[in-house]
């Protein structure tokens, strides 16, 4: 097999879930290339990162003012030009915003399915088939699926949290490729602006402790002053239920679940989150799980440690304050 | 483009019967799916794309969005969640009418069923500019339809829309997207797929008058050989398995057995 990597990188920094994805692909055996985009200023530096990374075997690598941003409908015609008349069998990457755009088109028109968000990976080189297993119904049944042979280039994304992201090596470097970018004229589609979240905390996504709150924290006020301090004492990333974010507690790139973030930390703290299957299925993964809620933990999975108590509020600010 | 400065848009909304949300789901014995004999009701994502077909005929006005023409593809009871778009606002809705024991069909034959419908929509009068559709089915989880459409038809896309906003004399639309960590507007040209987040909108409930006058509404029903599509799986599934239980745990008093218990379990300050 050979896989190409969607290596996707925010302004000249790879992205942890495209780590992850590497990992993934590198599990099917065979040679593993990674694709880099972007413009002029961000490549290169890019693609030095990617040349250090464990078990790569090359870097492609296209730049183009018009890859600044990753339009699925500019980033597409390249995509089919790399696979047509090539030896690529798997193309893999994270489960991301923007690789959830454009893997899905661009199999498409290869008439090819995408299997999303899998969770383990294994190829067979003797029937040339390769079996996926991935969360539905929101985490609560796994499906194993089979992409036989008669599926020539396999598209999967990967959810970052069931792979270890792959790690860099000091003095490995594999070469590198330039491929010539494929000029797409009158996209139909234009970026305007992108704005992200700022935050000094650790990144939801990738955090090994996380620290959640919902809509019983009344308001964002009370979500900040509750649930930050906490965060600052563990070194935890911060997350919010829907709930809090549709109430306006909290940004919405903070929320945890089925339509969020999906993560698995170390130690997940559940702050006034009810448990919806929806909030369960973007955490349930997570190795210690915390609720703390007056409701009845019957949402939870069962090993949870918990406080039911009618001074819900109380106990929040206590745990704030408690010396650690 | 059409030579006429004032466009007429046409909105195609596919939609999807999918086990209801609130539904506790179980695998069945012989672990070849979920028991499916429980509620099922049209898939959230997609109602959320029928209410933005609606409201932009309501900003726009009558005479700019033409038409709202819901779509599905699954087995006779499919008719009812088609019933319900057209309670809420559709004006006439296709059923592409498959057999109760048919396989689900994939995303991909499920974007070429579209695809076809749009090209028997033809260039003229009934030409389809914009489809509006869920970013995800809540069952199988996949999110992908959108994104294929658009690509078979070399479209415009937008996935992830939280706002959408028509400026039907230029022939554009700027949605906002839900991206990681932010948000992300872009200016597409129509014909334009769009997929639905969740902050788009609130759906709203249809009236007891409005239901009654949906039941005669036009439903036109198709069979997968009128237009041309192979349902095959190209996926095979082995098995759908329960996830693994999770074990141990317990309840704590206070706040100090918590902190207590985390120490143990090796949570330090960082």
């Amino acid at each position: 097999p050979h896989a190409l990597v969607f290596l996707e990188h925010r302004k000249g920094v790879i992205d942890a879930g495209s780590l992850s994805a590497l990992t993934a692909a590198k599990q099917l055996g065979g040679q593993v290339s990674a694709l880099i985009v972007g413009d002029s200023e961000h490549v290169n530096g890019v693609v030095e990162q990617a040349k250090k990374l464990q078990g790569l075997t090359s870097v492609l690598h296209s730049t183009s003012s018009q890859y600044a941003e990753p339009l699925p409908e500019v980033l597409t015609p390249l995509f089919e030009k790399l696979l047509s008349d090539s030896s690529f069998t798997h193309v893999v990457s994270a489960t991301s915003s923007s690789a959830k755009s454009v893997l899905p088109r661009v199999s498409a028109k290869l008439d090819a399915p995408t299997v999303s968000d899998v969770t383990s990976v294994e190829h067979d080189a003797s029937t040339n088939s390769t079996t996926f297993t991935r969360p539905i119904y929101a985490g609560n049944a796994i499906a194993t699926v089979k992409a036989p042979s008669a599926i020539p280039i396999k598209f999967f994304t990967v959810r970052g949290t069931a792979f270890a992201p792959t790690p860099s090596e000091d003095g490995a470097s594999v070469e590198a490729k330039e491929v010539e970018p494929v000029q797409v004229a009158d996209p139909p589609t234009q970026h305007i602006k992108t704005t992200i979240a700022k935050s000094d905390r650790p990144d939801l996504g990738v955090a090994s402790r996380v620290v959640s709150g919902g809509r019983a924290l009344k308001d964002a006020k009370t979500f900040e002053t509750t649930l930050y301090p906490l965060a600052d004492v563990l070194g935890a990333a911060v997350g919010a239920s829907r709930a809090a974010v549709d109430s306006g507690y909290a940004d919405n790139s903070l929320q945890v679940g089925q339509t969020g973030k999906v993560v698995a930390p170390e130690l997940y703290m559940a702050l006034g989150i009810s448990g919806a299957i929806q909030h369960l299925a973007g955490m349930k993964d997570s190795k210690l799980i915390v609720a703390v809620n007056k409701a009845s933990p019957h949402n939870y999975p069962r090993e949870m440690y918990l406080m039911a108590h009618r001074t819900r509020m109380h106990q929040f600010s206590k745990l704030r304050m408690l010396a650690w | 483009m059409r030579p006429s400065a004032a466009r007429l848009l046409n909105i195609l909304v596919p939609v999807k019967r999918a086990v209801d949300y609130s539904v506790k789901i179980r695998v069945n014995p012989q672990q070849t799916g979920i028991d499916t004999n429980v509620k099922h009701s049209m898939n959230p994502f997609d109602e959320i794309a029928v209410e933005e077909a609606i409201r932009l005929r309501e900003t726009l006005g009558a005479s700019v969005v033409k038409s709202i023409k819901a779509v599905t593809i699954g087995p006779p009871k499919s008719v009812d969640i088609l019933r319900t778009a057209l309670a809420v606002g559709a004006d006439s809705a296709v059923h592409v009418a498959l057999p109760e024991s048919a396989p689900s069909p994939e995303p991909l034959a499920v974007a070429k069923t579209l695809q076809a419908l749009i090209k028997k929509a033809g260039d003229g009068e009934s030409k389809v500019d914009m489809v509006i559709l869920g970013k995800q089915a809540i069952d199988d989880d996949l999110g992908v339809t959108g994104q294929m459409l658009a690509g078979l038809l070399g479209w415009s896309q937008a996935t992830f829309a939280s706002k959408v906003e028509v400026d039907e004399g230029k022939g554009e639309v700027v949605v906002t997207r839900e991206i990681d960590g932010g948000g992300e507007e872009v200016r597409c040209k129509l014909p334009v797929v769009i997929t639905t987040d969740l902050r788009l909108n609130e759906p709203r409930y249809a009236s007891l008058p409005n239901i009654m006058k949906a039941k005669k509404k036009p439903v036109e029903k198709l069979s997968p050989e009128d237009l041309g599509v192979d349902y095959t799986p190209q996926l095979e599934t082995l098995k759908v398995t329960e996830p693994p239980k999770r074990v141990g745990g317990g309840k704590v008093a206070s706040v100090e057995e918590l902190v207590a218990k985390l120490k143990e379990a090796g949570v330090t300050a960082a």
